[in-house]
């Protein structure tokens, strides 16, 4: 099954390959060819590869998706502000299939300072702007889903942050996967560049439209200049037709900061893969997750950070409710290498079964080759507090009521740190509406 | 108002209670005192609907209820209220929040609509006041750090919200000090008015001092061994409860007023 959809997929990018924008640029070319040569030689990943133990692609790679276009999308003003977080103040960009729709986005709006460009329209006006990062950040690809995503790369969107730049109001980027009447594929490569000293919040979301199943193969890279603070919040709320493969990764310079959120609250099929390295001293990452998965749903977070340099920081924070068949995957591996000397990092996945047929495979992973380091890791999975939910009802309040609080309180720290208020308090009625139904 | 009749209980195949009579008639105050272990909290616990004891035996009737057959809230909802010995630490989960959920959900068990914003902190602010505890308490996680005596003043503070018809306050005394007595206590004594029934679980004549019950029980191993007024709770402070466990040991157990 596996070589099948390799030789298929490879099909597709020769025939796609001469309409992707800048067809004739040489480090792109290198770049997809790479991406090919990579998926031919290691193609999709197997539950034999440690890293994929758990999470069996097959039934995704059994279905042909095609390359979504947005010819045959439904996603209009409408869609947009029903979409849309209410009271949330914010630039918004609109991305149907990994194409930005200049008409649905306020992009021109956007201040002085941050540069919202197509993919696609900055490879063909202005590549020297994305030669220095674009691929840079997973060398070589890490499975064959984003070397896929390298091998068609052409659609995305690309934000630059310039340096010194401070902007209260976050920027939110709608990633609609839409399948009216096929499968459809959507493969974009995004890139994030924060300027020194810059600071921006950016609100990342997958949604989805049609009846159709839809694949969304993204790959988000990240850079964050010295002494830059970057906010990314990931919220994912597809359908349950979705597969969602998800890599970000990011690049930490001197005395930066970077807060990542992966808040999954829907798909079929999630697979998260987070690579963070702290390359420059005294740079900060805090990453905090939340999944909430029901029915047969499938979350798998695989999430590396790599202390390269001295005096850095990490936390992560990630948490997890499932009920019914639901199963998730929790795999956090940080590699403190032999230079990074007086590294702090703190590690944490808690977890709430709520059912017993509900799964949870967690894997702390520390590696590290410094002596003078502060880390702490630790997992827990647990069942709802007895004590507590006797408690509750003993005043007076339902079962039902009781358990949805108790799950709400366990998973609302994680969206205590999220600001502004307005996005916080959507996202804890977002966590609420799924308790209730 | 509440009227136990052969109450038999085990915990996992250990017999516990062993045939409970009690009759708490409306406005009465009765206590039940007793070495650790004899199945005080336990009796607190099943009259609340607390999970884990099977019922051998008996039945418990609260005004026209079978309240054996009532889940927890909705006993709690009828007016059953149990102060905890060991108050649950609920992190995520604010006082506040706790209080209106419930005073709300008896409102509206009663058909009453809810509490609006500016009655439900009026009537927070005056029920503080009754226990000396600080506004901050209410938007703190419930008991989550609090102290012991804060612990157990939050939960007189709740039941002074609830207003509930039978009040179980199960230890309520233990570990705290003089001044929190006398303000737990003080807290209890407002409550006490009308019909509402008041069972107290306590080790201590102290409490009985400042709360003077109408009748006094003895649970020993199980049963009730010994009831009277509020002068045998002197004795007992006296005597202990030697005596009373070897009466129990060799006759069957006796009623309780
Ligand atoms: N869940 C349980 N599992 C096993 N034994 C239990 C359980 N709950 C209570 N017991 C036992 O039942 C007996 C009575 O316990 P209970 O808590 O009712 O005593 P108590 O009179 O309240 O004591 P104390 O004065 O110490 O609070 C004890 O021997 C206790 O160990
Ligand atoms: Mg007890």
């Amino acid at each position: 099954m596996t070589a099948q959809a390799v030789v298929d997929y490879l099909a597709a990018q020769q025939r796609l390959e001469p309409e992707l924008p800048a067809p004739d640029l040489p480090w792109l070319v290198e770049l997809r060819d790479g991406g090919v040569e990579r998926l031919r030689v290691a193609g999709f990943p197997s539950l034999r590869d440690e890293d994929w133990r758990y999470t069996n692609v097959q039934s995704l790679l059994k279905k042909p998706f095609e390359m979504g276009s947005i010819g045959q999308c439904d996603v209009d003003a409408a869609f947009v502000s029903r979409t849309a977080i209410p009271s949330l103040e914010c630039h918004r960009v609109v991305v149907v299939n990994g194409i930005p729709i200049p008409h649905l986005s306020d992009a021109t709006l956007v201040p002085d300072g941050i540069r919202v460009s197509s993919l696609a329209d900055l490879l063909v006006s202005d590549p020297g702007r994305l030669e220095p990062y674009l691929g840079k950040n997973l060398v070589p690809d890490p499975h064959g889903f984003t070397a896929m995503n390298s091998a068609f790369l052409g659609n995305g969107l690309v934000v630059e942050i310039a340096p010194g730049q401070v902007f209260d109001k976050p920027l939110e980027i709608i990633f609609v996967a839409s399948a009216a009447t096929e499968s459809t594929m959507a493969q974009p490569r995004n890139l994030v560049v924060a300027g020194k000293g810059s600071r921006l919040q950016v609100l990342a979301r997958y949604v989805a439209i049609g009846a159709q199943e839809t694949l969304t193969n993204v790959v988000t890279e990240v850079i964050v200049d010295a002494d830059a603070h970057l906010t990314l919040y990931q919220l994912q709320e597809e359908s349950k037709n979705s597969f969602h493969i998800g890599g970000l990764f990011a690049k930490l310079r001197r005395g930066s900061r970077f807060d990542a959120f992966a808040i999954t609250l829907a798909g079929g099929l999630v697979r998260n893969d987070l690579r963070v390295d702290l390359d420059g001293a005294g740079a900060e990452v805090n990453l905090r997750g939340l999944y909430l998965a029901r029915g047969r749903q499938h979350i798998d977070n695989h999430t590396q950070i790599f202390h390269n340099e001295p005096g850095c920081i990490s936390h992560e924070h990630y948490k997890g409710v499932l009920d019914d068949r639901a199963r998730a995957v929790f795999h956090g591996r940080i590699v403190v290498q032999p230079d990074a000397q007086k590294t702090v990092s703190e590690q944490s996945n808690q977890n709430l079964l709520l059912s017993r047929d509900a799964e949870i495979d967690t894997k702390p992973q520390l590696e590290i080759y410094a002596d003078d380091v502060k880390c702490a890791h630790g997992a827990t999975v647990g069942q709802l507090d007895k004590e507590a939910l006797f408690y509750l009802r003993s005043r007076g309040i339902a079962e039902e009521t009781a358990k949805r609080l108790l799950i709400k309180a366990f998973a609302n720290d994680v969206l205590l740190a999220v600001s502004p208020d307005s996005l916080r308090d959507h996202l804890l009625t977002r966590v609420e509406m799924m308790l209730a139904d | 108002m509440l009227s136990i009749s052969d109450l038999m209980v085990e915990v996992g195949g250990k017999p516990i209670l062993k045939g409970i009579n009690l009759d708490i008639a409306a406005g009465e105050v009765h206590a039940i005192m007793g070495p650790n272990g004899s199945g005080k909290s336990t009796l607190a616990n099943v009259l609340a609907g607390r999970e884990g004891y099977d019922v051998m035996r008996g039945s418990v009737t609260y005004g026209d209820h079978d309240l054996l057959a009532l889940a927890p809230e909705e006993r709690a909802r009828e007016g059953v209220f149990l102060a905890f010995q060991y108050p649950v630490e609920i992190p995520g989960v604010t006082n506040v929040y706790l209080i209106k959920e419930a005073v709300n959900a008896q409102r509206k068990h009663r058909g009453e609509s809810e509490l609006d914003a500016i009655d439900f902190l009026k009537l927070v602010r005056q029920k503080l006041q009754l226990v000396e505890m600080k506004e901050e308490f209410l938007h703190r996680p419930v008991n989550h750090g609090f102290s012991g005596g804060e612990k157990k003043r939050n939960e007189i503070f709740q039941m002074a919200m609830i207003e509930p018809r039978l009040a179980i306050l199960d230890e309520t005394d233990s570990g705290l000090d003089i001044d929190a007595l006398k303000v737990v206590a003080s807290g209890v004594n407002a409550m006490r008015q009308g019909d509402r029934s008041i069972l107290l679980v306590t080790h201590y004549q102290r409490l009985l001092d400042y709360i003077e019950p109408d009748h006094v029980h003895v649970l020993a191993n199980g049963r009730f061994v010994k009831s009277g007024d509020k002068h045998l709770a002197r004795e007992l402070e006296e005597h202990g409860y030697g005596w009373l466990e070897e009466q129990a040991d060799s006759g069957a157990g006796q009623s309780a007023a």
